[in-house]
């Protein structure tokens, strides 16, 4: 499944039945083209396969003549003489810090205090940015917007954003345009929709006229899955009920203060609420987009410009601490380590029911749902063309997208994907994929036809 | 049985906080119910849920937290997580620095105004308009053109600090007694060494009671401005504790800003009673 196979195993087939050349069958390419991220081992032993398999490849260029050698000597002892007279040890640690020299170590990443925000968190406490050379400030910030404006004013080298808004700022909706990248995805699913207690009897979304409901940001994934979700069941966002933009926190405190009815939010936010008990999980939003991302990982096209490596050792140091966030094992340890008030700031037993998906909703009952929050950061292109299909259909952009221009301008996947490559990993071989929202199947290729076929949207 | 009366004062004082404590512990008590529901789920929940807790805490677990907090408040666990004394360095700080600037620009200048009655005239417009903005409706514009929001903070200190001083310095050099700057004429003393014998002394208690007025908006400014920028200072810290629904920590906070804004005032009018003279 890997890309990087083993050429020390003498029983390698030489020519294989996929594409790629790499897998045994077509079906095997396929199911490895699907998984973004697949899980890798011990970190040190990947870095050290992968180096050693360089140099393998680069003694012994030919195949059949590779192939001899590890039959007649063995692979354990093949390794041995290589490391004789190549120093794989050190070779594996250069790897490890990348190959260019670091324009700028001293980096700042401002976050926002919320579990989408885990990779570039823990990447602090667990030592992953250390690992690249990277020393890196995780800078708590007061709300999206000075997020936005301390990435743009440079205060940050790159920072945490929802997803749609390096969009949003490259298009200049909301501020002047400046060209923004998305070199990862920071989480998958992980949101919710809470409501206070007092409409635990009231779950069907047809009777929620006139309620007020709350999402974080204008250019957010809350706010397009809300719209959507209430779309779906006839409820026209604009007209029929107020969305508020309202920062999480006080989302807690308007919902007991009665202010609001209920919200789309990030986690732990959600996990809080009914922590607080003052109000209950009413659906998880993968139940609307099982895979939806949610937040990303942006920074400037100027600082790739300018630093290309130290941003290669970022994205590196970020894809290697998703890769190890998207494993369940390591999810509690996680929550121990951004709890505290540098991080999160929240309690651990929050942190913990958003992480490992055991949860309490609320109503008295426990739920397990191991893929509340999953991590993959993969940045899907169709994601983009997605989020710009709902830019329009509510109004945001006016006229006509270049939807794929734009989207392969933001969405690095190409970069994403040598880096991953890089580490050994397994990046996708197409950035678009399709996927389904609310059961309806979403074609990246026709996304004015998708566009055309919603009955409520707003009308421009 | 006769006291003095300031400690008949203090008496009451200490009255009314012990009556306004004991309320405040009888309404936060925990009137809810205990829920009932699994032990598996309550651990899940927390106490506010689970033991009918009210949300808001009692004046013994804001002592409590208060003397965690007292006990090491210099600590500093990275960037986002320092002990109030360093916040409250910092807000001091940036308070300090701008109200410098403020005083360095709001005094001359007020010097000029008072003094003269054509700049007085033309500066007026300005002034009248700029005085009456929100310091925090700078806060975007200043970000935006500064382009460093440390330095931002410090502009909206400086900008709210100014119009006070400036508007009671040019009052109180406008208002010194004719009599006092013909005496001088007529001993034929020079205009700087009348302004810095004359003018400054007779001006000085009126300028004071501005820088006075001053800090206090400061004060009262840097926590908001904080709260907006993020980073470090007591602002921060309540957003921090905000972002965490740490009601503890937000009184905490609350009581510690009151404490130092009333040292500064405090300080300023200690300067205020050594210039003043009796007339």
């Amino acid at each position: 499944m890997s890309t990087f196979d083993n050429p020390f195993d003498p029983a390698r087939r030489l020519r294989s039945g996929c594409p790629c050349g790499q897998h045994a069958s077509a079906e095997e390419h396929d199911a490895a083209m699907q998984l973004a991220c697949a899980a890798p081992q011990d970190e040190a032993k990947r870095y050290e396969g992968v180096v050693a398999s360089a140099v393998m490849r680069a003694v012994f260029p030919k195949e059949i003549q590779r192939r001899a050698f590890l039959k007649s000597v063995g692979a354990s002892a093949a390794l041995g003489v290589l490391s004789q007279f190549f120093p794989i040890k050190m070779a594996t640690e250069v790897f490890a810090q990348g190959a260019g020299k670091l324009e700028k170590t001293d980096l700042k990443v401002g976050f926002i205090p919320i579990t989408c925000a885990t990779p570039i968190i823990m990447a602090d406490p667990l030592g992953f940015y250390q690992k690249q050379g990277l020393k890196v400030d995780v800078v708590k910030t007061a709300g999206w917007a000075v997020i936005r404006d301390k990435t743009i004013n440079k205060e940050y080298d790159a920072a945490h954003m929802l997803a749609p808004m390096p969009i949003a700022i490259s298009l200049g909706l909301g501020s002047t345009p400046i060209p923004y990248t998305v070199p990862a995805i920071e989480n998958i699913n992980g949101q919710g929709i809470t409501l206070a207690m007092k409409h635990k009897d009231r779950r069907d979304p047809k009777d929620w006229k006139g309620f007020k409901l709350a999402v974080p940001f204008d250019y957010s994934m809350h706010n397009y899955l809300l719209r959507y979700y209430l779309a779906e069941h006839g409820i026209d966002p604009d007209t029929d009920i107020q969305i508020r933009s309202v920062p999480p926190p006080e989302m807690v405190a308007n919902l007991r203060a009665d202010n609001i009815d209920g919200f789309l939010a990030p986690d732990n936010i959600c996990q809080r609420a009914i922590y607080d008990g003052v109000g209950f999980m009413h659906l998880l939003s993968k139940e609307i987009w099982d895979g939806h991302p949610c937040c990303s990982f942006a920074a400037s096209r100027e600082f790739i410009t300018t630093s290309p490596n130290s941003f290669a050792a970022l994205t590196r140091a970020i894809v290697d601490a998703t890769a190890y966030a998207s494993k369940p094992e390591n999810r509690k340890s996680i929550a121990e380590a951004i709890a505290p008030a540098a991080y999160l700031n929240a309690p651990p037993v929050v942190l913990e029911q958003v992480l490992t998906g055991t949860y309490a909703d609320g109503l008295g009952n426990i739920k397990v749902d191991p893929k509340r929050v999953e991590f993959d950061p993969f940045p899907w292109q169709s994601f983009a063309v997605w989020m710009m299909t709902q830019m329009q259909r509510w109004g945001q952009i006016k006229g006509d997208v270049d939807y794929k221009g734009v989207a392969e301008q933001i969405y690095l996947a190409a970069d994403t994907g040598k880096v991953m490559k890089e580490m050994g990993l397994t990046p996708p071989a197409s950035a678009y994929k399709s996927f389904q929202v609310m059961g309806k199947t979403f074609d990246p290729e026709k996304p004015k036809e998708y566009l055309a076929s919603f009955k409520i949207k707003k009308a421009t | 049985m006769t006291f003095s009366l300031r400690f008949r004062a203090a008496l009451l004082s200490l009255l009314i906080l012990a009556a306004f404590l004991g309320v405040w512990h009888l309404a936060t008590r925990g009137t809810g119910t205990a829920a009932t529901m699994s032990p598996e789920y309550a651990k899940l929940m927390g106490l506010t849920a689970t033991a009918g807790k009210s949300a808001m805490p009692g004046p013994l677990d804001v002592g409590a937290k208060l003397w965690e907090h007292l006990r090491n408040p210099f600590y500093d666990n990275g960037p986002n997580d320092k002990g109030l004394g360093i916040q409250l360095a910092y807000s001091i700080a940036r308070v300090g620095i701008g109200y410098l600037l403020a005083v360095l620009v709001a005094i001359p200048l007020g010097f000029l105004i008072g003094m003269s009655p054509l700049m007085s005239r033309a500066l007026d417009p300005f002034i009248q308009v700029l005085k009456p903005i929100s310091p925090l409706a700078w806060m975007p514009l200043a970000l935006y053109t500064i382009k460093d929001s440390g330095l931002s903070a410090i502009f909206v200190i400086f900008i709210c600090a100014i119009w006070p001083m400036l508007l009671n310095t040019a009052f109180g050099v406008a208002a010194v007694r004719k009599e006092w700057i013909n005496v001088a004429r007529t001993l034929e003393v020079g205009h700087l060494r009348r302004a810095f014998t004359v003018i400054l002394p007779a001006a000085a208690p009126t300028i004071l009671t501005g820088m006075r007025i001053s800090i206090g908006i400061a004060w009262l400014v840097i926590v908001a401005a904080e709260m907006l920028v993020g980073g470090t200072g007591i602002g921060y810290f309540v957003w921090n504790e905000w972002n965490n629904l740490s009601i503890t920590n937000v009184i905490i906070a609350i009581l510690m800003i009151g404490v130092v804004g009333m040292i500064l005032d405090q300080i300023l009018a200690q300067c205020t009673r050594l210039v003043t003279f009796p007339e």
